[in-house]
């Protein structure tokens, strides 16, 4: 599940991040008629193809493991998580449905109808995205139903899908989904430059992928912030083992980097600034900060990887939003060329968003730990009882791992392929039979 | 009605949507295997361009129908998706390989070893899918999870019928001259093999399962097979008489009154001898909530739904290519 899940974030994130490239770059066409931003739209468009159909397929299969892998916890919990996940069915089969017509569409609607099209796909990804995030944020922050004799007998789905956390993650999370997929695509783009400085192709391609890039990014450190105070608030153990705090004190200070040690009770060669801690949780240099040691040693997540990756994810974040200030001021935001420095700086863009991303995962999920639910179901109670686990979980990565080494092959097969296409292109659509 | 028979009514619909559309996107598959003789490229590019812009989209029925049951029936799903893990994950294997290699073999050159390859990998696939989904719906009916029993295999043969005769009805839509006359003779060879099948899957459940055959045959499943025998012989004479459009409205009936059939026999049991619908039925408040979101997404869903089929199975020119 696991293998499936951060595989499936990557594509998902790009499935909520590209269709935004693809209404940006196609709207820059419809209104410049630069035709390099129709060859990005047609080129992207064929990469969406890819992951769509990759993102839907390990979708379905994370729904059937959801039932192969954790049946009591879909036994227990279902009534409660299906609501959002049936809305995000629904948004998932509108967004299928106009990925269909934009893909297929080119030459059977008019430029602006098929433009029109890319909105519900964003729109409907997005929004698909939500729903999922908010099943996740129910799992940090259970709501809207009663337990009696350990059977769930009353729910409310609306207060389950509108849970505490769900304003701030799903938000933290759909943005997340802008920033890997703005910044991947800009890093693609920088690379490409490098070989070829002048080609204005490229240019455009980096140009789109930075305007995205650059807005979330700013966005996202301030939902970021919400989300850490909105967590010292209401998921204290989750924030003390994000900051490596083991003890509960006053004036806390912030703890940046270092090894956290739960055998010892404190984290070992981290920077520590003084009071930081209890000012950007509680606005307060005296405030309390509860440490771990507030809270039962059982409902204790290992510390180590949810303080490493919190501190790798606000490091990558910090890191982009420095990147994204630089190329905004420094190009005006792309309309000048790229100033020395900024290219390399941008091709590790990429790479920094993926390791922000992925460990703001970690982040959530283990630091939910022991937990699969909070108080209400243990991980270690779900997980299924079906025979031949093994067999299935390494046949599932090695297939999973055959497809992403395939679909990155021909990510990248198709860059070329576009290169070897005539530049001239005229401001209408054609049937290229590319 | 109670909520949980409106929300298996709704189940009932969307597996049907499921049957006829992704079906005959996997018996497109089929087809893709099967497909010989001088025009053999041209059927497999049909099957291409047939299925390109609406596959994924049909595939959500499926995953509307697992969101289904675990939402509104979870502890049948718990006991379906542990007992039935062995064919329900073949399934799936089938499923990840057909939607990859149809976007791997539509992004690579149709000249290329590795496209072929793609479409071979596409084309098997599309038969183990709804084979593998048909015997664990036949091991579900016998009892006991029984997928490897020889009742459950003889339904996955079914499915895998079924599948090729809603293509191939589908595709003479979809075609013209010689290759309509191709699928024209395929759809009637599909629809007799569906009915020899139909009657072997009789003959097997009453030989190994007679409480299997009991139940397919007591009085509230005969409607549905009478109908769909009827529709059957519907779509052979409407083939017969190159009424496409009323063979293809005849052969998406018949598959929805097979469907009803099963359901009528197994009702008022999800799982038989464990679980009934009522048993299994999620609290009230979560149904009504399912049933009002099923409600107000349809309201988004059908009309896009018409457009997408407007836009692309209107009868205009083929697409192109990406």
């Amino acid at each position: 599940m696991g293998t499936s899940l951060a595989f499936h974030y990557i594509f998902a994130a790009l499935g909520v991040g590209l269709p935004a490239l693809l209404v940006i770059v196609e709207g820059l066409w419809l209104r410049t008629k630069d035709p390099n931003y129709y060859r990005l739209a047609r080129l992207w468009s064929r990469a969406l193809l890819l992951l769509f159909a990759i993102g839907a397929v390990s979708g379905t299969t994370l729904s059937f493991e959801l039932g192969l892998l954790w049946p009591e916890f879909m036994r227990r919990a279902g009534s409660i998580v299906g609501v959002p996940f049936s809305a995000e069915g629904f948004a998932f089969f509108i967004e299928a449905i106009f990925v269909g017509i934009y893909l297929y569409g080119w030459d059977r609607l008019s430029p602006r109808a098929h433009w029109l099209c890319s909105l519900p796909v964003a729109i409907s990804g997005a929004l698909s995205a939500a729903f999922v995030t908010a099943v996740n944020a129910w799992m940090n922050t259970p709501a809207g139903f009663t337990v009696r004799n350990g059977a769930v007998v009353s729910v409310d789905p609306w207060a389950a899908i509108f849970n505490p956390a769900t304003p701030t993650e799903v938000i933290h999370t759909t943005l997340s989904a802008y920033v890997f997929a703005g910044f991947a695509t800009a890093s693609v783009y920088a690379l490409a430059l490098r070989r070829e400085p002048a080609n204005r192709y490229f240019a455009a391609g980096l140009r789109v992928a930075m305007l995205l890039g650059a807005v979330a990014i700013p966005l996202q450190l301030v939902v970021g912030d919400v989300s850490a105070r909105f967590d010292a608030h209401v998921e204290p153990i989750k924030l003390a083992a994000m900051e490596g705090q083991f003890h509960t004190e006053r004036g806390a200070a912030l703890q940046i980097g270092g090894l956290p040690d739960a055998s010892a009770r404190e984290t070992r060669y981290a920077l520590r600034i003084p009071y930081l801690l209890s000012i950007l949780a509680f606005e307060n240099p005296q405030a309390e900060v509860r440490g771990l040691d507030a809270f039962p040693a059982r409902d204790e997540p290992v510390v180590w990887p949810v303080h490493l990756c919190f501190d790798a994810m606000v490091g990558c974040g910090s890191l982009l939003l420095l990147i994204a200030g630089w190329w905004a001021v420094g190009t005006r935001l792309g309309t000048r060329p790229l100033p020395r420095g900024v290219r390399p700086a941008l091709i590790a863009s990429g790479f920094l968003a993926f390791v922000a991303m992925e460990a703001g995962w970690m982040v959530t999920e283990e630091g939910r730990q022991p937990w699969i639910a909070t108080g209400f179901l243990r991980t270690a109670d779900a997980v299924t009882t079906a025979p031949a686990l093994d067999l299935a979980f390494y046949g599932f990565s090695a297939l999973y791992l055959f497809l992403a080494t395939t679909l990155a092959w021909l990510l990248l097969h198709l860059r070329s392929d576009e290169k070897a296409e005539p530049p001239q292109l005229s401001a209408r659509p054609q049937t290229d039979g590319a | 009605m109670a909520p949980e028979a409106l929300v298996a009514s709704v189940a009932l619909i969307a597996i049907a949507l499921y049957a006829v559309f992704g079906g005959a996107d996997f018996g497109g598959g089929v087809w893709d295997v099967l497909a010989t003789g001088p025009r053999r490229a041209e059927a497999r590019d049909a099957i291409g361009h047939a299925i390109g812009p609406v596959w994924e989209t049909n595939h959500v029925w499926l995953i509307f129908v697992i969101v289904l049951l675990f939402t509104c029936f979870p502890p049948a799903f718990a006991a379906l998706s542990t007992g039935l893990y062995a064919p329900l994950t073949l399934g799936l294997v089938g499923i990840i390989l057909r939607g990859a290699a149809y976007a791997f073999r539509s992004s690579a050159n149709s000249e290329e070893l590795l496209s072929q390859l793609w479409g071979h990998v596409f084309g098997i696939a599309s038969v183990i899918a709804p084979f593998f989904f048909g015997t664990a719906v036949g091991g579900l009916t016998v009892g006991g999870y029984a997928w490897t029993s020889p009742f459950a295999i003889v339904v996955g043969l079914l499915a895998v019928a079924l599948c090729a005769q809603v293509a191939a009805v589908f595709l003479c839509n979809e075609t013209r001259g010689l290759l309509r006359a191709d699928f024209r003779i395929r759809a009637i060879v599909a629809t007799f093999f569906l009915a020899a099948i139909g009657a072997l899957a009789l003959a097997v459940a009453y030989r190994t399962s007679p409480e299997t055959f009991g139940l397919l045959v007591r009085p509230q499943s005969i409607p549905g097979v009478a109908v769909a025998m009827t529709l059957g012989f519907v779509v052979l004479g409407s083939l017969a008489a190159k009424r496409y459009a009323l063979a293809r409205a005849a052969v998406a009936l018949e598959t929805t009154a097979v469907l009803a059939g099963w359901f009528a026999s197994q009702a008022p049991y999800l799982i038989p001898h464990e679980l009934t619908y009522a048993q299994a039925a999620s609290p009230v408040s979560t149904l009504h909530a399912f049933l009002w979101l099923t409600l107000c997404g349809s309201a988004l869903l059908v009309p896009s739904l018409a457009l997408l089929f407007r836009v692309f199975k209107s009868g205009a020119e083929p697409i192109s290519r990406l």
